[in-house]
C-alpha cells in the first residue's frame, strides 16, 4: 500500500464531490433537504402506529407446584384480540427483543406467582397470611399506545386470571410493578424516522460510486491509471476511504439538519460517535454494490439505473418506512436495517452505548460489509475493468 | 573511439525497448503480426502506417494495457507481461485518446499523476512549472480540464506523461489538434529528453515530424513492419524529397492499384 497514490486519489474523489453538482446534490443536499422536509412534515406528535401490540413474556413460574396459574394468565392474555404473545425462555432474550423494537411490552412471570395466587385462595380474606409478589412489566416508551394500554390491559387479565370472569377488583397479593419506561416522552413520527434516515442517505452512495467508476473506466481513466504504479488494491482503498469519509459528512449533515429543526435524540456523545462508525462500515457495502453496477453497465445512465435497482431494496426495506409481514422478514437480511435498529435502538429508545444488541448489530453490519465490499471489488477487477 | 561512463552504462542496460514477434490478434483478426524491432536507450523511434495498422495496438502492449497473443516484448529489461509492474514505473504514457478527470484543473490532473508515481511534492510542483511554461500553458494550467480545447488537452496530456521524467516515453499522436507555435515547443521539449538519454516512441501522421525528430522511424501496414530506418536513409533508398512520399509510396499501394 502506498499511502501518498491513496489519499491523492482520496482528495480527487472529494474534488469531484465538492464541484460535481449532480454529487453533491445526490450525496449531501438531498439527505439536507429530504430531512428537513420529513422534518417538517412528520414532526407533529402523533402516531399512527400499528394497533395490535406484540407483548413478550417470560414464564419464571413454569417449574412450580401450581403451574396452573400462570398458564391460566398467559391463556386469558393470548386470548385478547390486540395482542400477540411472544414467549421467551428468559429474561435477557425478551429485554434485549423489546431493546431493538421487536415487541411492545415484556412482562415478566415471578417464580412466586402460582403459589401467590394459591395462598390467596386459602385464605382470602386474611391478607397476612398471603405470598405477596409482582408482575414485571417492562415497556417500550417509543410505542406510545403501548405505554398507555398495555398496563390496564395486563391488569384486567390478571384479575380474571384470579377470579374467573366475575370482575371483582379487591384487594390481591399480586400487584404490577410500576411500569419500567426506558424514556417517558411522547414521540412524533419524525422521532421514528430520524433513525432510518441515516442509512437511507448513505445508500445514494452506491448510486455515485456505479456512475462514477462509470464514467472513469468510459473515459479511460482506469485504463490510464492502470499504466502507472497504481496498484488496484490501492485504488480499490481510496474509493473504500473516500466513500467512507463521505458517510461521516453525511450523519454530520443530516444530524446538524435535523438538530436544526428541534429532534434531540436520547443520546449522547457517544451515541453518535457509534453512528459515524456503523455508518462509515455501512457505507462499505455501498461501495461494494456500487462496483457490482459499475460492472454490469456501459453508461453511466445505465449504471444510475442498475444502481438505483440494486439499492432500493435497501432504501425502503432497511430504513424508516414501516413495515409488516414479509417485507420485514426481507428486511432482515438487509445491512441497512441493522444500522437503523441500532441507531433506533440508540436515539429513540435512549439505549446505553455498552447495550450489547447495539454492538451485535455493528458485528452484522461489519460483516456484511466487508463481504459485500470484497464481493464487489472481485467482481470489478474480474469482469468490470474492461481490459 | 572513446568510451564515456555513460555509453558504458548504456550498453550495460541492453536495449530500451525489445519487440520479439509481437503480436496481437482479436479474434481472427491480426492487428499486430510478428513485429521485430530493438530500440536503444535515447532514441527516438517514429512508428507510422497508415489508420488502423496496428500502431496504438503495440503501444498498448507496451504500456501493459494489452497481453501479447504471441511473441513478447521488454521494456527497459522488464517483460511487459511478467513484470508489468515494473514497467509501468519506468513508462510515461500519452494516449491517442486524452485521459483526464474533467472537474480537476490541468495542474490538478498532472498532480494526480505526479503522485501516482511518487513524486515528491516540491519536485512536483517545480516539474508542473517547468513543463507548463515549456509547452505554453502556464497562463490556463488552473483551469478546469472540462473548459479546455482540443490543443490544451493534448499539451496537458502530453505534461502527464512526462511529468515524472520517464526513461520510456509512449507518445501516441501527442500533436494531433495542436497549433503549430504548440505543437513546434512540444517538438523542442521531445529534442531536449533526447539529449537526457531518454527512449522515445512517437506515433504520428505528421510526417515533417517524423522527419524532424526520429532518429529512426518504423513503417506498419496491416500489422506487419514494411520499412526501417533512419528517415533520410529511406529517402534515399527511394530517391525522393522527403519522408511523406516514401510512406505514400510504401503504404499507398492497395489505394493507387484500386484493389
Ligand atoms: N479491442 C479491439 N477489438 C477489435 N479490434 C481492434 C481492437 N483494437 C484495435 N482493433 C483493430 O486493430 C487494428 C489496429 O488498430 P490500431 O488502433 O492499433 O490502429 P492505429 O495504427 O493506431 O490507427 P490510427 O492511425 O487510426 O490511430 C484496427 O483495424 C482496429 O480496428
Ligand atoms: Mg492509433
Amino acid at each position: 500500500m502506498d499511502s501518498r497514490r491513496v489519499l491523492a486519489l482520496v482528495k480527487k474523489n472529494m474534488k469531484k464531490l465538492v464541484r460535481d453538482p449532480g454529487t453533491l446534490f445526490l450525496l449531501v443536499l438531498f439527505p439536507v433537504v429530504l430531512t428537513t422536509v420529513f422534518g417538517f412534515a412528520f414532526g407533529g406528535i402523533g402516531e399512527s402506529g400499528p394497533q395490535s401490540f406484540e407483548i413478550g413474556l417470560v414464564n419464571l413460574d413454569d417449574s412450580s407446584v401450581h403451574p396452573e396459574w400462570a398458564d391460566g394468565f398467559m391463556a386469558n392474555l393470548s386470548e385478547k384480540d390486540d395482542i400477540i404473545l411472544v414467549i421467551y425462555d428468559d429474561n435477557e432474550t425478551g429485554q434485549a427483543d423489546l431493546l431493538q423494537g421487536g415487541i411492545d411490552a415484556l412482562i415478566v412471570i415471578p417464580n412466586d406467582f402460582g403459589d401467590s395466587c394459591q395462598s390467596y385462595w386459602s385464605s382470602p380474606f386474611d391478607g397476612s397470611s398471603w405470598t405477596n409478589t409482582s408482575i414485571g412489566l417492562y415497556l417500550d416508551s417509543g410505542s406510545l399506545i403501548a405505554t398507555i394500554a398495555v398496563p390496564s390491559i395486563v391488569q384486567q387479565v390478571f384479575l380474571s386470571t384470579l377470579f374467573g370472569n366475575a370482575q371483582i377488583s379487591l384487594e390481591v397479593p399480586v400487584d404490577l410493578t410500576k411500569p419500567q419506561f426506558i424514556s417517558a416522552n411522547a414521540f412524533s413520527q419524525w422521532d421514528y424516522m430520524v433513525p432510518g434516515m441515516f442509512a437511507f442517505s448513505a445508500i445514494f452512495i452506491t448510486v455515485i460510486v456505479a456512475q462514477s467508476m462509470t464514467v472513469e473506466r468510459s473515459e479511460g481513466l482506469l485504463r490510464r491509471m492502470s499504466t502507472t504504479p497504481l496498484t488496484s488494491s490501492d485504488y480499490m482503498l481510496s474509493q473504500s476511504i473516500s466513500y467512507m469519509v463521505v458517510a461521516i459528512l453525511q450523519v454530520a449533515m443530516i444530524f446538524l439538519t435535523s438538530y436544526l429543526i428541534g429532534y434531540r435524540p436520547a443520546t449522547g456523545i457517544a451515541g453518535i460517535g457509534f453512528a459515524l462508525m456503523i455508518l462509515a462500515v455501512f457505507s462499505l457495502s455501498c461501495v461494494g454494490l456500487g462496483l457490482i453496477a459499475a460492472t454490469f453497465s456501459n453508461s453511466a445512465d445505465g449504471a444510475t439505473g442498475l444502481a438505483f435497482m440494486i439499492a432500493m431494496p435497501q432504501m425502503f426495506l432497511g430504513t424508516f418506512m414501516p413495515l409488516g409481514g414479509i417485507a420485514d422478514t426481507i428486511a432482515s437480511m438487509m445491512p441497512s436495517k441493522y444500522v437503523t435498529d441500532a441507531l433506533t435502538t440508540l436515539f429513540l429508545r435512549g439505549a446505553a452505548i455498552v447495550t450489547p444488541s447495539i454492538w451485535i448489530d455493528l458485528a452484522l453490519v461489519i460483516t456484511a460489509s466487508i463481504a459485500v465490499v470484497f464481493a464487489g471489488i472481485l467482481v470489478f477487477e474480474r469482469w468490470g475493468r474492461g481490459k | 573511439m572513446q568510451f564515456t561512463i555513460e555509453q558504458t552504462l548504456k550498453e550495460a542496460k541492453g536495449s530500451a525497448i525489445e519487440m520479439k514477434n509481437l503480436t496481437k490478434r482479436f479474434g481472427n483478426f491480426t492487428a499486430v503480426d510478428g513485429l521485430r524491432l530493438d530500440i536503444g536507450w535515447g532514441e527516438i523511434f517514429g512508428l507510422l502506417g497508415p489508420n488502423g495498422a496496428g500502431k496504438t495496438t503495440t503501444v498498448n502492449m507496451l504500456s501493459t494495457l494489452l497481453d501479447p497473443t504471441e511473441g513478447e516484448a521488454t521494456v527497459a529489461g522488464h517483460d511487459v507481461v511478467k513484470n508489468a509492474n515494473e514497467v509501468r514505473k519506468v513508462i510515461g504514457l500519452c494516449p491517442q485518446q486524452p485521459a483526464y478527470f474533467p472537474y480537476l484543473t490541468g495542474r490538478e490532473n498532472i498532480e494526480l499523476f505526479g503522485q501516482l508515481f511518487s513524486l515528491p511534492s516540491k519536485l512536483l510542483n517545480e516539474r508542473i512549472e517547468l513543463l507548463a511554461k515549456r509547452v505554453g500553458m502556464e497562463d490556463d494550467i488552473d483551469r478546469r480540464a472540462s473548459h479546455y480545447s482540443g490543443g490544451m488537452i493534448r499539451r496537458v496530456s502530453t505534461i502527464m506523461a512526462l511529468i515524472h521524467n520517464p526513461s520510456v516515453a509512449l507518445l501516441d499522436e501527442p500533436t494531433v489538434a495542436m497549433d503549430p507555435v504548440s505543437r513546434r515547443s512540444v517538438w523542442d521539449f521531445i529534442k531536449e529528453l533526447r539529449s537526457q538519454d531518454k527512449t522515445i516512441i512517437l506515433t504520428t501522421h505528421y510526417m515533417e515530424e517524423a522527419q524532424e525528430l526520429s532518429d529512426r522511424v518504423g513503417i506498419i501496414d496491416e500489422g506487419r513492419l514494411i520499412e526501417l530506418g533512419p528517415p533520410q536513409e529511406l529517402i534515399d533508398k527511394y530517391e525522393v524529397e522527403d519522408l511523406e512520399e516514401v510512406f505514400v509510396l510504401r503504404t499507398g499501394k492497395r489505394l493507387r492499384e484500386g484493389v
